[in-house]
């Protein structure tokens, strides 16, 4: 057998794993690690500029790709850092694996130079943590991470690697293990079949019905089925902000996306439905409003691979735990044994009452129906989004920062595709575009990858230009700047009687454009509504730079419909500045 | 209402912690905590009492499944099962007291188990219950130290907990 040392294994444990990206920074407590990478110069290592940014980036490629992204930190302030990053990976449930390097093991205990408690500082927001304790372990260990962060419910996993363990003239016995066992982790697979039976019942005796379908179908691989399955009973579709891109946009089916700041007819929909599928999602405040008023005449189907999402906030009628892709097709065999083909499924659902209905609330306030922005001598941020969405032909990559730029993009870039869409939706991470943008930029270097920002978030992480000049990532940057952290501004508009406290730059901004060639890049400010679409195109057209689109948009328009709260329901919505349902 | 999780955990570092840390990031509260080796050495018995309503206690167990050292668990509560705390008292007593806290004791099937020129250490075992009773009616005494091991359970019957 081939006689390793410890960082060498390390090195050898992710090629044999299949990683094609290691995102990552250096540091005392890793250079060992660094060192045989050096050497075996397999697996591209990317330099970021700060390690928000690796673990970031590594999930924008998990997001893009479903493969689980790497990320490679040192001890102490390198671990610190990487938090933010592994705090919004664990609640966006995306698989990743993160190596820290560790003090070595006689030092841990002792507050010794860089040492963090990594274990204990990252704890609650892991799937699950290895601290490796010999380092004949290395190996398991991490094809124990990997299990892990990409089967069942997807999450972050750390390992936390002692310096000592990585020692260059230590050797040990190498193989990876093929497969891996853990007595105390088995994920549900099926669905339970009587469950399934009823819930098809259910669903085909619903009058009222809608789909609330997230970000576990993305997740689970199974927009088609899910797409499949709509069509096949000819339900409406509404998507999380998270599983935009499961249910193409432009289906007649699909309603946009629900909650917060969901369509009106999605959240009209919702609240007066009889019975809601719900598939990969968690019911999560930001869709829900107040929870005791949430679809009061709805029976919920719940379908989801986490147990502990299950009546978590709303109470399920009929909840089925395993894999959204075999519940869907399980249900699907299930409707077509029932019914012998689909056509007469839909013949015997008499949907036409709701679908009328549903007809009659897009006409009234739909997004995609007519213009619902106001006129305004400033470019809109809607019509920003509007237009990337023509100039890229609705096909892009997007990735989004936080704050009424990331509402527009959902609500205006209307995704037709899964794993296109790649925003922080639990955490609201500021910060997270530009380098969320890289690992998708790596992992599809000939697509189009844009970052929808702010002129907040973006200056967050944006140190990260600097990366993108020496990888040559050609990634667009479309910076909706509107002066203000907006969606603060929109909140103090609403609820502070307009008291913009400390959610302005008061001029300090820098110009966007001189600091981006500073780093090699080029960029365009837009102000004129007449030059959008022709700059956006030139821009889109640069197949081999990054450009930098600096728009300034309105500064005092605010994103709608928005949930009224608190002690709303779904369907109490603000839906301009002054009207209100 | 009053619930008895009983936890098979993987014996390795961190475990404990991710338990009681499920139970403060999430905000149930944890009344008593007792964790001991098991005749498998690779697992430890966590048993702890809770509060909580039936959502909140199916949440807890739910949450307590998810993490990856924990093996199984049970909630004994739901069940006919056996409890006990096991509760040591250090009590000052003068001469004149000393009958009076044996007789005591003994209503408690307790036992003197440390004698001192001033100082008795009493051992009682029982439900939470009892031990709290037991410091009610020696509420005559200067009671100067009370150690308790938390409630420690087990299914009656042949419900067993086991890999
Ligand atoms: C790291 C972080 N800090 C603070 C917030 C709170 N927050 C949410 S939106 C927002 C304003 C964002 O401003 P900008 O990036 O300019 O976007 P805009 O809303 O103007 O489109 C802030 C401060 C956050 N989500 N993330």
């Amino acid at each position: 057998m081939e006689k390793l040392s410890g960082s060498e294994m390390v090195v050898r444990s992710l090629e044999d794993e299949g990683v094609e990206f290691i995102f990552g920074y250096p540091g005392g407590a890793v250079l060992h690690i660094y060192d045989a990478l050096f050497k075996s110069k397999s697996i591209p290592h990317i330099l970021v500029r700060h390690e928000q940014a690796a673990t970031h980036a590594a999930d924008g490629y998990a997001r893009a790709t479903g493969k689980p992204g790497v990320v490679l930190v040192t001890s102490g302030p390198g671990a610190t850092n990487a938090i933010t990053g592994v705090a919004t990976a664990y609640m966006d449930s995306i698989p990743m694996v993160v190596l820290s390097g560790q003090v070595a093991t006689h030092l841990i205990g002792e507050d010794a130079f860089q040492e963090t408690d990594m274990i204990g500082v990252s704890r609650p927001i892991v799937k699950h943590s290895f601290q490796v304790r010999h380092a004949s372990d290395i190996p398991i260990t991490i094809k124990k991470a990997f299990h892990l962060a990409s089967t069942g419910r997807p999450g972050p996993v750390v390992i936390d690697i002692p310096k000592d363990l990585t020692k260059p003239d230590e050797l040990f016995e190498y193989s990876y293990p093929e497969t891996v066992k853990l007595r105390s982790y088995s994920p549900a697979r099926r669905g339970h079949m009587g469950q399934i039976k009823k819930a098809v019942r259910l669903l085909l005796g619903a009058r009222r019905p809608i789909i609330y379908a997230g970000g576990g179908v993305i997740l689970g691989g199974a927009s088609d089925l899910l797409r499949e399955l709509a069509e096949c009973v000819n339900f409406p579709v509404t998507n999380t902000l998270m599983g935009l891109g499961s249910f193409p946009a432009s289906s007649s089916q699909f309603l946009g996306m629900l909650g917060m700041h969901g369509f009106y007819e999605a959240n009209m929909a919702m609240h007066n439905s009889d019975v809601i599928l719900a598939v990969g999602v968690r019911f999560d405040d930001r869709v829900t409003n107040t929870v005791s008023k949430f679809c009061p005449g709805a029976q919920i189907i719940h379908i989801d691979i986490d147990p502990a999402s299950i009546s978590k906030t709303v109470p399920a009628d009929l909840p089925i735990v395993g894999e959204v892709s075999t519940i869907l097709t399980e249900m699907l065999k299930q409707l077509k044994e029932e019914n012998g083909n689909i056509n007469s499924i839909t013949e015997k659902n008499s949907l036409d009452d709701w679908w009328r209905q549903i007809q009659i609330w897009r006409k009234e306030n739909g997004l995609w129906s007519d213009r619902r922005y106001p006129e305004s001598d400033q470019i809109m941020p809607q019509q920003v989004i509007e237009c990337l969405y023509r100039v890229t032909d609705g096909d892009a990559f997007v990735t989004s920062d936080v704050g009424q730029h990331q509402m527009f993009a959902a609500q205006y870039y209307r995704f037709e595709k899964a794993n296109r869409w790649i925003n922080s939706g639990g955490l609201g991470t500021m910060g997270f575009g530009l380098p969320a943008a890289m690992g998708v930029q790596l992992a599809f270097p000939d697509q189009t990858v844009v970052c929808v920002t702010g002129e907040g978030s973006i200056q967050m992480n944006i140190q990260e230009l600097s990366t993108c000049t020496q990888y040559n990532l050609p990634l667009k940057v479309v910076n909706l700047r509107n002066n203000y952290l907006g969606m603060v501004r929109q909140w103090q508009d609403m609820q502070y009687e307009g008291r913009h406290a400390m959610s302005t730059y008061e001029d300090s901004l820098p110009d966007f454009t001189k600091l981006v060639s500073a780093y090699g890049h080029l960029g365009f400010e837009i102000k004129e509504l007449a030059d959008l679409e022709d700059i956006m195109k030139e821009a889109f057209s640069m197949k081999d730079k990054l450009v930098f689109l600096d728009i300034f948009v309105d500064p005092a328009e605010h994103v709608y419909p928005m949930h009224v709260a608190p002690n709303g329901a779904m369907n109490d919505m603000w839906l301009s500045k002054s009207k209100r349902t | 209402m009053r619930r008895i999780v009983s936890v098979l955990l993987e014996n390795e570092p961190g475990a404990l912690s991710r338990v009681v840390g499920l139970f403060s990031q999430r905000g149930y509260n944890i009344e008593t905590l007792n964790v001991a080796p098991t005749e498998d050495p690779t697992l430890s018995r966590l048993t702890l009492t809770t509060i909580g309503d039936d959502k909140t206690i199916e949440q807890i167990t739910k949450q307590l499944n998810k993490l990856v050292d924990v093996v199984k668990l049970v909630d004994l509560t739901e069940g006919s099962h056996l409890e006990r705390d096991l509760m040591l008292v250090k009590i000052r007593t003068g001469a004149e007291q000393r009958e009076e806290i044996k007789r005591t004791v003994d209503i408690f099937r307790g036992q003197i188990v440390d004698v001192g020129p001033e100082i008795y250490i009493v051992q009682i075992v029982g439900t939470g219950d009892k031990l709290d009773s037991f410091i009610s009616a020696i509420g005559y005494a200067e009671v100067l130290e009370v150690a308790r091991s938390g409630v420690a359970g087990i299914s009656r019957g042949d419900k067993i907990l086991s890999v």
